[in-house]
């Protein structure tokens, strides 16, 4: 047997290996795209609820006598009325029939409680209303809400057969109308499903995340900039390697330890704020982006540096001229994933107090802050059904969140990218 | 681990004492060096240069000039010490942590291994071309231009141009490139990059270029124009070429110099060197009895 045979006849071994390797990898990439598929359409599924409100229609008597003012209150007096009660005989005149106090005001209940600060901030706002019927659209109940969303009406187990009668009786009236929840994405959070927003947390992860990349890009890329380019090879240079690659590996939770000991209890800084979430990120992203960063500036060709120095660029020259544009892909690659990670990041910020239930929206580095990742946790541990909608939600906004992060990084990276 | 280290030093020290035995026999087999290493009109001189890297030495006690506008060819087998000993004239071993240079090395007189020398204005006087065409990835254009820019010879946008253009047409390029000087230099053949890395590097203007092994990577054509390049470049420069192809040296060089381990064994005239070698082993390589 000659050579040629020899190797014919191991060929066709080859071939089937390479054509079982290749299938291999194709099922890989294809159970990762199925279980991609299902989680995106499960989380769009269960979230698209949350992305509709049901509104009902009253009309509306401001009445001084049920508001309990004068029949030319002020500003100052009609301040002080009594809105909730105006609220409640509107939906009640609508249902005459009610007398018993238990039906009375489980028929209020259908209301959403925003009810009346909305019919506050109407007559505040426009006070020669006063005494004047108006036709209004509120907010109704979260329970009401989920009642019209399901369809298998003996599901809806939070209205009684009565709340029931009433809701249908309403709609065949046409005094409920479906539409965009806006609600989502201008409140902070709220105790009422009805009335909470994400707004609060995705402008916390927004600060928190910006003090993350304000601090940890400019560190971990001078830190991977001085190892590879200027420190000296010795011992304590090998020192700090190994622990960078250690801290990379340090489960999260330990910076938030680390962050409640030094910064709030140390230096002071408030609880729940973002400055502190972003400072404890930046502790946690700092070696991912740095050991990126080192390797995409080990990967540039050492003659573009040789060329560089040869012709009498100093060593900084070097690295800012040349070095630096070429690693960029690299680093940015890597700093996105340090930041996309930091971004779904709950446990450390659970420590240093953004778990906490925060109404307002934060408008600065020092305001009380949640996070969307913690702000879904918060939610997904609520009882009220509606909020099994608004947990999807956020998600979808978390995963957007992250796309947009990513196709940055692509754009970014496209246009740093060049041949060599 | 301690022991393992030991151990590992142990060895190192038993290698390095090996290779100074191996040195002493060389010693005595080459003696000091042969030839001419010294000319009447020096640009650079070398004066008993010793280079180590770490513990190991790979440079032994070589003196050599280079002369105003001659060719130096630097011969010898792979690992002999050329490019370390190129790489000590312009002060490129600074950058490798663990190279040590001793001796004195002389540009016009000054000694550039000084207190007082700045290693960037010293590789602005005595470029290098590499062996590898190594251009920027950036324009034709600003690859020539970036020395220019880096050492602010250029005032305006007038005098860079100026500038690139007599250097892409010293270099023998421009023709080839006029009409796309704004794209990417990468995108040249190996030739063509080889002359934009030459154009880039004497669009400085320096005294003297140093070589290494400039045509290795590139086809017999390409090599033609490079050599006949050097010929011209030889009016206004002092060049010292690397090479492995004994033609070539032949070519280019007045003079060459034949490294061996570390030592300078011969250094003449070119063409006594390839008609009439002095030292045996000088003999043996350009006959191609080894190397
Ligand atoms: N950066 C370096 N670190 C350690 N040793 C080196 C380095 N560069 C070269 N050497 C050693 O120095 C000797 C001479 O190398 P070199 O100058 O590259 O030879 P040549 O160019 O003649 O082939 C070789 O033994 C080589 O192993
Ligand atoms: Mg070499």
């Amino acid at each position: 047997m000659n050579n040629t045979e020899l190797i014919k006849k191991g060929l066709a071994k080859r071939y089937r290996r390479e054509k079982r390797f290749r299938a291999y990898g194709l099922m890989a990439i294809l159970a990762g795209f199925i279980f991609l598929f299902v989680l995106v359409t499960d989380i769009v599924i269960k979230a698209t609820p949350a992305f509709t409100q049901h509104w009902i229609k009253l009309e509306v008597n401001f009445n001084p006598e049920i508001l309990d003012v004068g029949k030319k209150a002020g500003i100052d007096e009609l301040k002080q009325a009594n809105y909730n009660l105006l609220a409640k005989k509107s939906i009640r005149s609508l249902f005459p029939e009610v007398k018993k106090r238990r039906d009375k005001s489980k028929l209020a209940a259908m209301l959403s409680s925003s009810a009346e600060y909305q019919l506050r901030d109407m007559l505040l706002a426009e006070p020669y209303l006063l005494g004047q019927q108006q036709t209004v659209w509120v907010l109704a109940d979260d329970d009401v809400d989920t009642y019209y969303k399901t369809d298998d009406k003996s599901k809806a187990v939070r209205l009684n057969d009565k709340q029931k009668i009433w809701a249908d009786t309403l709609a065949a009236d046409g005094r409920v109308s479906k539409r965009l929840n806006t609600t989502l994405f201008t409140n902070g959070d709220s105790r009422e499903p009805e009335q909470a927003g994400i707004r609060g947390a995705a402008t916390g992860s927004f600060y928190t995340i910006l003090v993350t990349l304000l601090l940890s890009f400019p560190l971990g890329v001078a830190a991977a900039i001085y190892l590879e380019e200027f420190a000296p090879r010795n011992r304590w240079v090998d020192l700090i390697e190994v622990n960078i690659n250690n801290l990379a590996a340090v489960p999260s939770i330990v910076f938030g330890l680390l962050g409640l000991a030094v910064f709030i209890n140390y230096f002071g800084l408030p609880r729940s704020a973002p400055l502190v979430g972003g400072l404890v990120l930046t502790l946690m992203t700092l070696p991912t982006i740095i050991i990126a960063s080192r390797s995409a500036i080990k990967a540039v060709p050492p003659s573009i540096r040789q060329a560089a120095l040869g012709i009498g660029a100093s060593r900084t020259q070097t690295v800012f001229q040349h070095v630096l544009p070429l690693a960029m892909p690299g680093i940015l690659t890597g700093t996105i994933i340090g930041l996309a990670q930091a971004l779904g990041e709950t446990a450390p910020l659970l420590m240093i107090g953004m778990v906490a239930f925060i109404v307002d929206i934060p408008h600065g580095f020092l305001d009380s802050a949640t996070v969307l990742p913690v702000q879904i946790y918060l939610w997904a541990d609520s009882p009220e059904r509606a909020f099994v909608a608004k947990t999807s939600a956020a998600i979808l906004v978390l995963l957007l969140f992250l796309v947009v992060m990513n196709g940055l990084a692509v754009l970014l990276r496209k246009k740093f990218e060049r041949r060599w | 681990m301690k022991s393992e280290s030991e151990h590992q030093q142990q060895t190192q020290a038993d290698t390095s004492h090996q290779s100074e035995n191996k040195a002493a026999d060389i010693q005595q087999e080459v003696g000091a060096t042969i030839g001419q290493p010294f000319v009447k009109q020096p640009k650079m001189q070398a004066r008993h240069v010793d280079v180590f890297y770490g513990e190991k030495q790979a440079i032994y006690d070589v003196s050599l000039d280079l002369g105003k506008n001659e060719v130096v060819a630097l011969i010898g087998p792979s690992g002999c010490g050329k490019s370390t000993f190129l790489r000590c004239m312009n002060r490129m071993n600074d950058t490798i942590p663990i190279c040590r240079v001793s001796g004195m090395i002389t540009l016009d007189d000054e000694d550039i291994y000084a207190e007082d020398m700045d290693p960037v204005l010293l590789r602005a006087r005595v470029g290098m071309v590499f062996q590898k065409p190594n251009p920027f990835p950036k324009s034709i254009y600003d690859n020539v231009a970036y020395g220019a820019r880096l050492h602010g010879l250029a005032f305006n946008k007038a005098e860079l141009d100026e500038i690139v253009i007599t250097s892409l047409q010293k270099a023998g390029l421009f023709d080839e490139v006029r009409d796309r000087l704004h794209e990417p230099g990468t995108g040249l053949s190996g030739g063509q990059q080889q002359r934009l890395c030459i154009a880039r590097t004497i669009a400085v203007s320096p005294e003297v270029i140093l070589m290494d092994e400039p045509a290795s990577a590139l086809d017999p054509i390409a090599t033609a124009i490079i050599e006949e390049l050097i010929d011209e470049l030889r009016q206004n420069y002092t060049i010292a070429i690397v090479t492995h192809s004994m033609q070539q040296a032949a070519r280019v060089s007045q003079r060459t110099a034949y490294f061996h381990l570390g030592k300078l064994v011969e250094i003449g005239a070119t063409n006594q060197i390839f008609t009439n070698p002095l030292h045996e082993l000088t003999e043996n390589y350009i006959t191609g009895r080894f190397g």
